[in-house]
């Protein structure tokens, strides 16, 4: 019964926008964090989604009804990473610069709020779910 | 006498509590890039969907088990067409979807408030009080 799927399907989003939302707080955790090396620069990393085919459950001529979701890998971003001159830094490089990692504050807050929203929307997805099949177990009570 | 009591609603039911399914996969992949959404055009489904007359389920490949499953009606999932398409190729649209699952919401319940209210009908014709 595709009711019951709701609760699969629902709980593989709530755990891919939990991961979202971890790689976030990481991300704004690290947004000041510096290094002189520029290669070992913290860079900003986002989760990358897939849709998971279900091939048990073809209830529908053969096409999936239900498609949780999961999450592929985490990418770290490859924007350039600012250099900032601080000669007094424990971490400067040689002529005194280090470099700042590639964060963008204002786009890992946005995700957020979109993770955020996500993760309301499955948990009430879920919710409605199981109000309908209480109601539908209680029938003609 | 009673292998039709329910009426429509019986495959209501089902069909309501299949879309929901539906629904609640485009909600959980509704970040996910590439995803399109899907629907069961309801209406149509109903409207083969006799009252006397149960749908076949398809057996398109050898290994697909035939299915004698009386009152479950079989719907065809359909894309979605976006108002407007995203760039990362996802086709669902939040409101959209939102509107549509809180919809099926209230028709299931509507069916199963008809169902309950044929069997109090029932307990009622047989206790006689």
């Amino acid at each position: 019964m595709s009711l019951f799927n709701v609760f699969n399907v629902a709980g593989s989003a709530l755990n891919a926008e939990t991961i979202r939302l971890n790689t976030t707080a990481s991300n704004l955790a690290n947004a000041e964090s510096v290094n002189g090396d520029e290669s070992k620069v913290y860079r900003a990393r986002h989760p990358v989604f897939q849709a998971m085919m279900n091939t048990a459950d073809s209830s529908f001529d053969g096409q999936d009804a239900s498609i949780g979701v999961r999450v592929l890998g985490v990418v770290e971003s490859n924007a350039p990473a600012a250099m900032r001159y601080q000669p007094d830094s424990p971490v400067a490089n040689k002529d005194g610069y280090v470099y700042m990692s590639n964060v963008n504050s204002i786009e890992e807050m946005t995700n957020m709020i979109s993770a955020n929203r996500s993760f309301a929307t499955n948990v009430e997805a879920i919710n409605t779910a199981r109000d309908l099949l209480l109601k539908t177990i209680s029938m003609g009570h | 006498m009673f292998e039709n009591v329910f009426g429509i609603h019986e495959q209501a039911l089902l069909l309501h509590g299949q879309r929901i399914g539906v629904l609640a996969t485009n909600l959980a992949n509704a970040d996910t890039p590439g995803y399109k959404a899907r629907d069961i055009d309801f209406s149509a489904v109903l409207a083969h969907t006799d009252e006397s007359e149960t749908l076949p389920m398809l057996v398109t490949q050898g290994a697909h088990i035939a299915m004698n499953d009386a009152g479950s009606p079989s719907a065809e999932l359909k894309y979605r067409n976006p108002y407007q398409a995203s760039l990362d190729g996802n086709t669902v649209e939040m409101p959209v979807e939102q509107a549509a699952f809180s919809e099926t919401n209230v028709r299931y319940q509507a069916s199963l408030a008809f169902i309950n209210s044929d069997i109090a009908d029932l307990k009622y014709a047989i206790a006689g009080q």
